[in-house]
């Protein structure tokens, strides 16, 4: 498979804290990379250089457009947002940050796809309306206000809105972190497939080892700005080389 | 006027307005700020198209001010009356005797012409700032064509009511770029702008800015492909001309709901009579 | 719709203002009040007009203040609005307030300090008592102090900010390196410089300071504010003509400044500092420095790294809305004709109204009564 995205000695530094320390990985096409290590280790900063929401210090990120690979940095902020409406998703924690409270499911879900020039707006209604199914939300909900959702509907709609301009790359931010138990399953199910259905390319960080061996193909291990280890999911889980990683390991009760 | 300099600003204010007008003219429909001037008129009643006209007004310019379409509407008159007094020009009621027309809400009915500048006193000269309040933000929309959430209002003006229940400063994309308000004129006029033979300029004196669609511009009312853009207006005739197709004030002429529907263009209402007559 | 007459605009406006002027000079019986006596007796006033205005002239300002009809903010924009027309000559030296010829200089976080404190003409310490007897307004006590009864002592007072400068427990004032930006000659431009926002604060509207002053002192965006020093009297203006090279005096203007110690900053390895807020404004105006101080400290929360979440501390919300001439303006435009945007509406609800019903069919709508 062929690497969709790169990042190149990546640092970044806020104040005295040093975020990210030198840090470089590639992300191939199709493939869902989960980004774990604890508290403050620098996941979701890394997270927002990756998808262009922030610009590092030092270091360059590649995004590899058909055969060319240009830095995010070179292509300028213009191109960036160009690709964050639309060949880019990103899913954040929360997503009533994310998405607007007082516009309508179906006005959420078409947004993406009205930034990115749809201008039918039959269309667009009847492509929101298939992908509130696609998130199991009832379809009669379209034209309801998302405050009247419960947080699981409302990740879900998140969802929905982030995948309706059909992106290569999706970056995920702890999508089920503000869930009770029992509904980060059914939106872990839901990812699953329609990550594989899609065959997206992700970007997920998070500090939940189950969620990582349940979605990642590949993972990274972090802690205090740097990448201690990365390899093959089930690799890393089973046979994990470096002391912190055993310690990340060991301390998950097996399910 | 005595203590005054013709058209009232002092020349080093005039060159700097004018600049900010060239600028606004080489980017069309891009808001330009500039060091706008405390007017005698308060802001909010004019105070950037006056200053617009003032840089632009000389000696042989014959000015028309109207408001509300009309040319004997209060501020109409106390904005002519401002010029005629600071610059002694000549003044007139006639669409197509004016060199320079000074207007608030309203694009005159009659075609303008390439020898003609259109002056609007502009409010609020940032289409965004219902979705997004700070200028700081907006102008960043701006910068990166972030203009989907104005079509997600539209989208949802169109599920709550049935139709986008925009009817006035319905917002504006010029030259294929720039989300532009084209000042609190009916939706009606909206088709006016677009190719303009007339330079048209946009003043806000409160807001600072000034922008601009140069002559023969394209200028598309946003809408959706199968929602078009659908302005409305009085079905009626004009009860004074009989015109049909003029953009009508509707009166009230007694306490039983009786109502007068008339043309809001003065000049072209009476034009239009003698005409029939 | 008189207002808007199809004819006779002209004669309406002129016959407002023929009224008008009948109003403002009220009952001829009464004998006209002058200028001199509004600087002479409505000192206050005319400091407000001045401030708002952006113009030090008494006289001016006393002249707007009787064409406004005591309009505070009408006779302000009366001011702005010649002031525009002025011909900038020349920029003066900036104004040194620790050379200032204090009549009032209290602080309030020493009991007592060097020069001591001086009340000065306050109406800090009265009853406010409504006196019915207007004779015993007017009198004046023969031993009623005067401005400067001693220059060289009054000129030589020490900044109370200063004595906490000396050890270092207030952060330094850092003179800036570039000319400050001149609000009348470019546009307010976001984010807005420390200059910037002091020269719109200076002629912002005294309401709005002290409420959005006021506001930090109740929790939105506090800042731990003490007077450290105030101070009222006159300074010397002086301008540095090129043709010339070296400064001259070209006059005294009256102003009142406000230096407001705030909470620390700092951190286990920044030894902490207290803070700074400032207000200057012409004329005697103790509220109005006062809650300009308190405004420019929470707007700096940015910079010194606080959470920023309270409407004083939202820079671009308080330099928008603090200009009373275009507040005015704008809100009272309102009253202009807007009957074209108002006939559009109309017929966009009709419209609406219209499909509605029909997509009802005809099931009786309760609407139908509304009559619009
Ligand atoms: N905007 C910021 N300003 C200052 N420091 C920051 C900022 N954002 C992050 N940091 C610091 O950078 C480090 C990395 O933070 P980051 O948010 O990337 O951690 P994380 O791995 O996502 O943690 P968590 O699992 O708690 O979300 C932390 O020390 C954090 O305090
Ligand atoms: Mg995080």
């Amino acid at each position: 498979m062929s690497v969709l995205l790169e990042a190149r000695h990546i640092s970044h530094r806020f104040g005295r804290t040093l975020a990210l320390d030198d840090v470089s990985l590639t992300l191939r096409r199709h493939e869902i990379l989960a980004i774990v290590g604890e508290s403050g280790s620098g996941k979701t900063t890394l997270l927002n250089m990756l998808s262009g929401r922030l610009t590092p210090q030092s270091g360059d990120i590649l995004y590899y457009d058909g055969h060319a690979a240009t830095s995010l940095r070179v292509r300028g902020e213009r191109a960036v947002r160009t690709l964050q409406r639309a060949r880019w998703g990103y899913v954040a924690q929360d997503p009533r940050a994310a998405l607007r409270l007082d516009i309508s499911a179906g006005g959420n879900i078409g947004a993406r796809l009205m930034a990115s020039g749809a201008r039918n707006y039959d269309d667009i209604r009847a492509m929101a309306a298939r992908w509130l199914e696609a998130v199991e939300i009832d379809v009669d909900r379209l034209d309801d206000w998302p405050r009247t959702f419960s947080g699981g509907m409302l990740q879900r709609l998140q969802i929905a809105a982030t995948l309706v301009t059909d992106p290569e790359l999706v970056f995920m931010d702890e999508p089920t972190g503000g869930l009770d138990v029992s509904v980060q399953a059914r939106i872990l199910d839901l990812i699953r497939s329609l990550v594989r259905r899609l065959g997206l390319a992700v970007v997920i960080v998070t500090h939940d080892i189950g969620v990582a061996r349940l979605l990642a193909d590949r993972l990274i291990v972090m802690r205090r700005g740097c990448i201690v280890e990365h390899g093959l999911t089930d690799q890393v889980l089973d046979d994990p080389q470096h002391p912190y990683t055993q310690l990340l390991v060991a301390s998950v009760l097996p399910v | 006027m005595q203590g005054y300099n013709f058209a009232y600003l002092d020349e080093t204010t005039k060159r700097m307005i004018r600049r900010a007008i060239l600028k606004a003219v080489a980017i069309p429909g891009h808001q330009v700020p500039f060091a706008s001037r405390e007017m005698p008129l308060p802001y909010g009643w004019g105070t950037g198209g006056i200053q617009l006209t003032a840089s632009l007004i000389g000696a042989d310019d014959v000015l028309k001010v109207i408001d509300q379409g009309a040319d004997d509407t209060t501020n109409a008159i106390s904005i002519r009356s401002f010029f005629a007094r600071t610059a002694g020009v000549r003044t007139t009621t006639h669409t197509d005797a004016a060199t320079l027309i000074q207007t608030r809400h309203r694009i005159p009915e009659i075609p303008l012409r390439d020898d003609q500048i259109i002056v609007y006193q502009v409010p609020m000269p940032e289409p965004l700032y219902r979705l997004e309040p700070s200028r700081a933000v907006s102008r960043r929309m701006h910068a990166m064509a972030d203009y989907g959430p104005m079509h997600v209002k539209l989208y949802e003006d169109i599920t709550r009511f049935g139709r986008v229940a925009v009817s006035y400063d319905h917002p504006v994309v010029v030259n294929r770029r720039y989300l532009m308000s084209p000042s609190p004129i009916p939706a009606f006029d909206n088709p006016k702008l677009h190719r303009m033979p007339a330079l048209q300029l946009f003043g806000a004196g409160r807001e600072k800015r000034i922008y601009a669609v140069p002559p023969h511009t394209d200028v598309v009312s946003l809408d959706f492909e199968d929602r078009p853009f659908n302005p409305i207006r009085a079905p009626h005739r004009c009860a004074l001309c009989g015109a049909e197709h003029s953009y009508l004030d509707e009166m009230v002429i007694d306490d039983r709901g009786g109502r007068m529907f008339a043309c809001s263009d003065t000049d072209y209402c009476a034009s239009y009579q003698a005409r029939e007559a | 719709m008189a207002y808007v007459a199809v004819k006779g605009g002209e004669a309406a406006i002129a016959a407002a203002h023929a009224w008008l002027a009948r109003v403002r000079r009220g009952d001829t019986r009464l004998s006209a009040i002058a200028a001199a006596q509004i600087v002479a007796q409505l000192g206050r006033a005319v400091d407000r007009v001045m401030a708002e205005g952006a113009l030090y002239d008494p006289q001016l300002a006393a002249m707007a203040i009787l064409q406004a009809q005591g309009d505070l903010i009408e006779a302000a924009f009366l001011v702005r609005a010649y002031r525009t027309t002025l011909p900038r000559l020349i920029d003066s030296d900036p104004v040194d307030t620790a050379a200032m010829r204090t009549q009032r200089r209290i602080s309030a976080i020493f009991k007592d300090l060097p020069g001591g404190q001086r009340l000065g003409p306050t109406t800090d310490y009265t009853h406010r008592l409504l006196e019915f007897d207007i004779s015993a307004v007017a009198a004046i006590k023969p031993d009623a102090p005067k401005a400067d009864p001693d220059p060289a002592i009054a000129a030589t007072l020490p900044r109370a900010t200063d004595l906490l400068g000396a050890e270092s427990l207030i952060e330094g004032e850092v003179p800036s390196l570039n000319e400050p930006i001149d609000l009348t000659m470019s546009p307010l431009a976001f984010p807005a410089s420390r200059d910037e926002r002091l020269q719109a604060l200076a002629r912002g509207d005294e309401g709005f300071l002290l409420a959005l002053g006021y506001s930090t002192q109740r929790g939105y965006g506090h800042t731990h504010p003490f007077v450290g020093e105030l101070r009222m009297g006159a300074v010397g203006l002086r301008i540095t003509p090129p043709e010339l090279g070296f400064a001259i005096d070209i006059g005294d203007i009256i102003l009142t400044e406000c230096q407001m110690v705030n909470q620390f900053a700092g951190s286990k390895t920044t030894p902490p500092q207290f803070t700074r807020g400032y207000g200057l404004s012409f004329g005697h105006a103790d509220r109005r420095a006062m809650s300009m101080a308190l405004v420019d400290r929470a707007m700096r929360a940015e910079e010194l790294g606080e959470d920023v979440s309270a409407p004083a501390q939202n820079v671009e919300f308080v330099l928008s809305h603090c200009d009373n001439i275009e507040a005015t303006g704008f809100v009272e435009h309102l009253k202009l004709p807007h009957h074209v945007d108002f006939q559009s509406e109309l017929e966009t609800i009709r419209a609406m109204r219209r499909e509605a019903q029909a997509t009802k069919g005809a099931a009786p709508d309760e609407a139908d009564n509304a009559g619009l």
